[in-house]
């Protein structure tokens, strides 16, 4: 009985942080915005309008659930739903800290993988319920796009997989740092398990990762709709795209879910390539700072901040960079990232077998 | 095709680093916020927000906002209530059987205001009125900020005759008329 009574606990707390952090990022999005054009974003509400999302979700959870006439109402209403649950569950396998995972599984990135795929059937539902060509419109573009950048993502993970030897992200993590049980090895041929820290992350155990890491942030950033890939909500020309016909309740899970989303890919991206949980410092001779900084909390700590750190420059590379047409945003997926992700692959295939034995 | 990927790359850092800039730049507030001054446009750095009730920025005395009457001055010609193109200006004048008053410019003054309402929620700032205004007596104010709850709050009436003055000055008027058609008949 206590065994369930965790679990839920687990989730309640992943889902309070999901929210929290949807909070702070839609203020932090406003503001960086704000800051970038000159402007100071939020203001009025709090001090320096730190109050601002709160009253937002405030307003969201008050208002009333309007589904249009002509809306196919069980599609309409189970979207959000869908759409929601696909990336609360991506976060049952991710690694907090040494020994803190929600589940520690053997398939944890194929499950990750496999998991945010839902997501672009909630969008169709949301686009084809809603019964609105703008709407429509927003989710095909979506489903596309999601399922074309789903290939470079992908392949980019697996080359990096290719040389970790494994699919359990914990365990991906841990022969990132000090705690490996194979020797990490620095650019294919130093042996870091003593000095561990930055050298003993993927990119660095093996350059090619770099570009690898550089392909998967370019194709999460697609799938996650953000700007510059962010043309299923474009809001200067589809009114709001997939969630143009929603309010309310229902429009906060569906926002929920984009920013957990931001959260998720690039969290993945730090587990895998970036060495999760692993602290970023050396040893150095009688210095052992990587033994020092390395332990649940700091585990935590190098987690959230490495990720938020991730999350900072999607933030910014949203109010730089302007929208890719659609042709060239499959031009972009299918003739550039994923040849170039096929080429990683390769790489690391001859690098497993002719650098590291 | 690396060199496409390549331009993108530098293209899209260029545009990042520029960015990037602007947001640490935001630290600071633009110093310079009147746009009389020389420099104004070369002032490019730091946040340019001015956050209106609590900071205004500087305007000309000869500002070209709200319009203010002297009605001391008016002739009540309705000059610039034909001049107006959108219809703001509503005047209504009572005529008077001997000479009023003088303007401070000297003109004669043979018509009692009785209505003078501009309604600033039509006005759109053209200032043909102040111009068409024979003893300038209507003026653009550097009065800009009249938020209001009310739409008829908008309505400024500058007249300042009561109704009974109103009604007297009429009653005055049509006995004037009445005696003067009377020594014509007589």
């Amino acid at each position: 009985m206590a065994f369930y009574l965790l679990y839920i606990a687990v989730a309640v707390a992943l889902f309070g942080f999901m929210a929290l952090f949807a909070l702070f990022a839609v203020y932090a999005e406003r503001k960086i915005a704000g800051f970038v054009q000159d402007r100071l974003g939020p203001m009025e509400t709090g001090r320096y309008g730190s109050l601002q999302t709160f009253a937002d979700i405030l307003k969201l959870i008050q208002k009333e659930f309007i589904t249009p006439s002509a809306a196919d109402k069980i599609l309409f209403a189970a979207a959000p739903v869908i759409i929601f649950t696909a990336v609360f569950l991506g976060f049952a396998v991710m690694p907090w800290a040494p020994g803190l995972a929600p589940a520690a599984t053997n398939l944890g990135l194929f499950y990750v993988i496999a998991i945010i795929s839902v997501d672009a059937i909630g969008l169709l539902m949301a686009g084809w319920g809603s019964n609105n060509k703008f709407s429509l419109l927003g989710s095909m573009r979506a489903v596309a796009q999601i399922v074309s950048y789903e290939i470079p993502a992908g392949i980019a993970l697996i080359s990096a997989v290719m040389i970790a030897q494994t699919l359990n992200l914990q365990e991906m993590t841990l022969n990132q740092g000090i705690q490996a049980e194979t020797a990490p090895l620095f650019l294919g041929f130093l042996d870091v398990s003593k000095t561990g820290g930055l050298l003993a992350w993927h990119v660095f155990q093996a350059p090619h990762l770099l570009l690898a890491y550089v392909i998967f942030f370019i194709a999460s950033l697609a799938e996650c709709n953000r700007a510059p890939f962010d043309i299923p909500e474009a809001e200067s020309e589809l009114v709001g795209g997939f969630h143009t016909e929603y309010g309310g309740l229902r429009f906060a899970f569906i926002f929920l879910a984009e920013y957990a989303m931001m959260f998720l890919v690039a969290m993945i991206g730090v587990v895998v390539f970036l060495g999760g949980w692993n602290t970023p410092l050396p040893n150095i001779g009688s210095l052992k700072l990587a033994e020092w900084t390395t332990g649940p909390v700091w585990g935590v700590c190098w987690t959230l901040g490495k990720t938020l750190l991730i999350v900072g420059v999607q933030i910014w590379i949203r109010w730089t960079l302007p929208r890719l047409r659609a042709d060239q945003l499959m031009t972009l997926c299918w003739k550039i990232l994923t040849p170039m992700a096929f080429l990683c692959m390769a790489i690391s295939g001859i690098w497993r077998v002719w650098a590291m034995g | 095709m690396f060199k496409t990927v390549l331009h993108a790359f530098v293209t899209a850092a260029k545009g990042l680093g520029l960015t990037l800039a602007h947001l640490f730049g935001a630290r600071r507030s633009r110093k310079t916020r009147d746009v009389r001054q020389a420099d104004y446009f070369e002032k490019q750095e730091g946040v340019t927000t001015v956050q209106f009730p609590r900071e205004k920025m500087p305007i000309p005395e000869v500002a070209r906002y709200q319009l203010d009457v002297e009605i001391d001055d008016c002739i009540v010609c309705d000059l610039c209530a034909k001049a107006c193109p959108v219809d703001c200006i509503t005047i209504e004048s009572i005529k008077s059987p001997e000479v009023i008053g003088k303007t401070s410019d000297g003109s004669v003054k043979r018509l009692y205001a009785a209505k003078f309402d501009i309604d600033m929620a039509k006005c759109m700032y053209c200032g043909l009125c102040t111009v068409v205004c024979p003893t300038e007596c209507i003026t653009m104010t550097d009065q800009y900020d009249r938020s209001t709850v009310s739409l008829s709050d908008l309505t400024y009436s500058f007249s300042e005759m009561a109704p009974e003055d109103i009604e007297a000055k009429k009653q005055e008027w049509t006995r004037f008329q009445a005696e003067k058609e009377a020594a014509k008949r007589g």
